[in-house]
């Protein structure tokens, strides 16, 4: 494809690239990054690449977006963001990330840990089937000690009402959590993300599976969450990006390619595979 | 092809499974039938209520029944039960969930070959670990012998069923920042369960109709007992030796013991459906 040896001769340097080793942060006008990649690599087996050598920040209480083509590594590098790849075989993770200025693939770091304070919302909806509504929401809590039915019980409502799903449910509490609709459990999952207050939020396509009130809703409770929570999500839909996010990178096979503030990268994209993938996309 | 021959052919594919299917069907049909025959008469209230005794009893007509060999059967087959679920169980976890550690591939070398041998080995083996050091037969290493029949049987299920549980539901877990063993316990094996009960019953039915490893270490016992240091009467062993004895009267009780027996397996697995169609219900409901 010619536009990619195009993207190759970079004309102007974009604010972060692949293999920027040291980004600065402050070209990024005074943003400090709350998570940053170091190189980070993920393979597949020997020869696929997920993603190559992606370095850049996320910054704090921001909401930053993936795009890119199908397959180019954005759900990889989500994963990557909270060590989900830890039990995959023959999955490779080479590189860093650093949460609050800590590796999170050091030695000696526990994954657990880091899954307690960097949350996930997988593509697709994956409640557990044999729990309860309310105690599918419940398991983070529980977890982090939360035992008094009264503290639970408003923490549940309060996650379920953020997640837009609590009229639905609230008289259903106790039937299984696989009994709700597509949509319906990916509202679920998001409210048991939301339950344990992460500190950065991992979100990969959280509302494709939702119609477009649902979908306004959650897009609502994401720009509220930005108060306390670092959000980074995945998404298609460049309507969506635009509405939501502070910044945005553009991924393409498995590259990191360019990360700029939101309205540039729309309005002036530094990268030419950028453009060409916009405006592909726009028209 | 014509519409005719395709209509020919899906005829033919279709009569040849009910035949197939007959072919399982009818032998069991007639044991069941032969059985029910020949036992049905030894079958009145003393045979529930009294136990053996010598063969005199029955010979001179004295009430005797089977009371002690089916109330051994249950006591001995739920203590094996007791002592096969949790390692089998974690055996099937240990091959499923943990498949890098080292000790992984030597459980699936141990369940393979326990499955494999021959139920009378197992008899030796818990004749070897437990008669020889205790100094007698008794109802405990009955129990031990027929708990090593049923531990591959529950860990190759397990392991089977786990391995089919989806994987977005570990993820799903440890990203809530579950522990392994939490994600496992109360995540995986509760969706996997009503696969993991079967399992249990499979085995629990299988090990309920070994006769082989019994005689060599619960013996068998002709009066009641409930004590697990000394012998017990268990309905398979008891069979066997109703079966080679020179007595009529004891032929037929043979015959209604085994009765009791397609019984006692037939209700363990309804009981089991039941249980697995509840189960099935709350999840998909
Ligand atoms: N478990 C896996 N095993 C092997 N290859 C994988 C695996 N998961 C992803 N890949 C490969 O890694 C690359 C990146 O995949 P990834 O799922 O990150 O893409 P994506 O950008 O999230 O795509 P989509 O928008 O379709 O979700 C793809 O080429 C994919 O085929
Ligand atoms: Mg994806």
């Amino acid at each position: 494809m010619s536009s990619v040896e195009q993207g190759q001769a970079v004309q102007s340097a974009p604010a972060y690239h692949t293999n920027d080793r040291h980004p600065a942060p402050e070209r990024i006008s005074g943003e400090a990054p709350r998570m940053q990649t170091d190189n980070l690599t993920v393979r597949y087996g020997v020869s696929t690449f997920g993603i190559r050598d992606v370095s850049m920040p996320v910054f704090d209480r921001r909401i930053t977006a993936l795009i890119g083509p199908s397959g180019c590594g954005k759900s990889t590098f989500l994963r990557a963001l909270n060590r989900m790849h830890d039990l995959g075989a023959d999955i490779e993770v080479s590189g860093a990330a650093y949460l609050d200025g800590e590796n999170i693939y050091q030695p000696g770091v526990d994954p657990v840990v880091v899954r307690r304070r960097v949350g996930m919302v997988f593509q697709k909806p994956t409640p557990f089937p044999t729990k309860s509504i309310y105690e599918n929401v419940c398991t983070g809590l529980r977890l982090a000690g939360i035992r008094r039915k009264s503290v639970l019980d408003e923490a549940v409502q309060k996650a379920l009402s953020d997640a837009v799903l609590w009229d639905e449910v609230k008289d259903r509490l106790k039937s299984p959590g696989g009994s709700l609709s597509g949509g319906q459990q990916q509202r679920l999952c998001i409210a048991r993300a939301l339950a344990v207050e992460p500190e950065v939020l991992l979100m990969d396509e959280p509302t494709s599976s939702l119609d477009p009130n649902a979908t306004m809703r959650i897009e609502q409770l994401i720009q509220q969450l930005k108060q306390q929570v670092t959000i980074v999500i995945v998404t298609h839909n460049m309507q969506q990006a635009k509405r939501v996010s502070d910044y945005t990178a553009f991924f393409y096979v498995g590259e990191m390619v360019e990360l700029a503030p939101t309205p540039e990268i729309f309005s002036s994209p530094k990268q030419p595979r950028t453009a060409e993938y916009l405006h592909g996309t726009f028209s | 092809m014509t519409l005719q021959a395709r209509y020919a052919r899906d005829r033919l594919v279709e009569i040849s499974i009910i035949l197939l299917t007959l072919l399982v069907v009818v032998p069991l049909l007639i044991i069941i039938v032969y059985v029910i025959m020949n036992g049905f008469s030894a079958l009145n209230l003393s045979f529930f209520t009294e136990e053996l005794g010598s063969p005199a009893r029955a010979m001179q007509g004295r009430p005797a029944g089977l009371m002690h060999s089916i109330i051994g059967t249950i006591v001995i087959d739920l203590v094996a039960l007791m002592m096969a679920v949790p390692f089998g169980i974690a055996t099937g976890i240990m091959m499923s969930e943990y498949h890098e550690h080292p000790f992984s591939p030597v459980a699936r070398l141990m369940t393979s070959t326990l499955n494999g041998m021959p139920a009378v080995l197992m008899g030796l083996l818990a004749y070897a670990l437990v008669v020889k050091n205790t100094g007698g037969f008794s109802a405990l290493a009955g129990s031990v012998a027929l708990a090593f029949v049923m531990v591959p049987i529950i860990a190759r299920t397990t392991e089977s069923v786990l391995r089919i549980t989806p994987w977005s539901l570990r993820e799903a877990g440890l990203a809530l920042g579950l522990p392994r063993w939490k994600v496992t316990m109360s995540l995986v094996l509760p969706a996997a369960r009503a696969g993991v009960i079967t399992g249990i019953l499979i085995a629990f039915a299988r090990a309920a109709g070994e006769a082989a490893p019994l005689l060599l270490t619960s013996f068998g016992n002709n009066y009641f007992s409930i004590d697990l240091t000394s012998p017990m009467d268990t309905l398979p062993q008891r069979l066997y030796s109703l079966a080679i004895s020179p007595y009529r009267q004891w032929h037929s009780m043979g015959w209604g013991g085994a009765i009791i027996l397609l019984l006692f397996v037939m209700i363990t697995f309804y009981v089991g459906r039941v249980v697995i169609r509840k189960l099935e219900k709350y999840t998909n409901s």
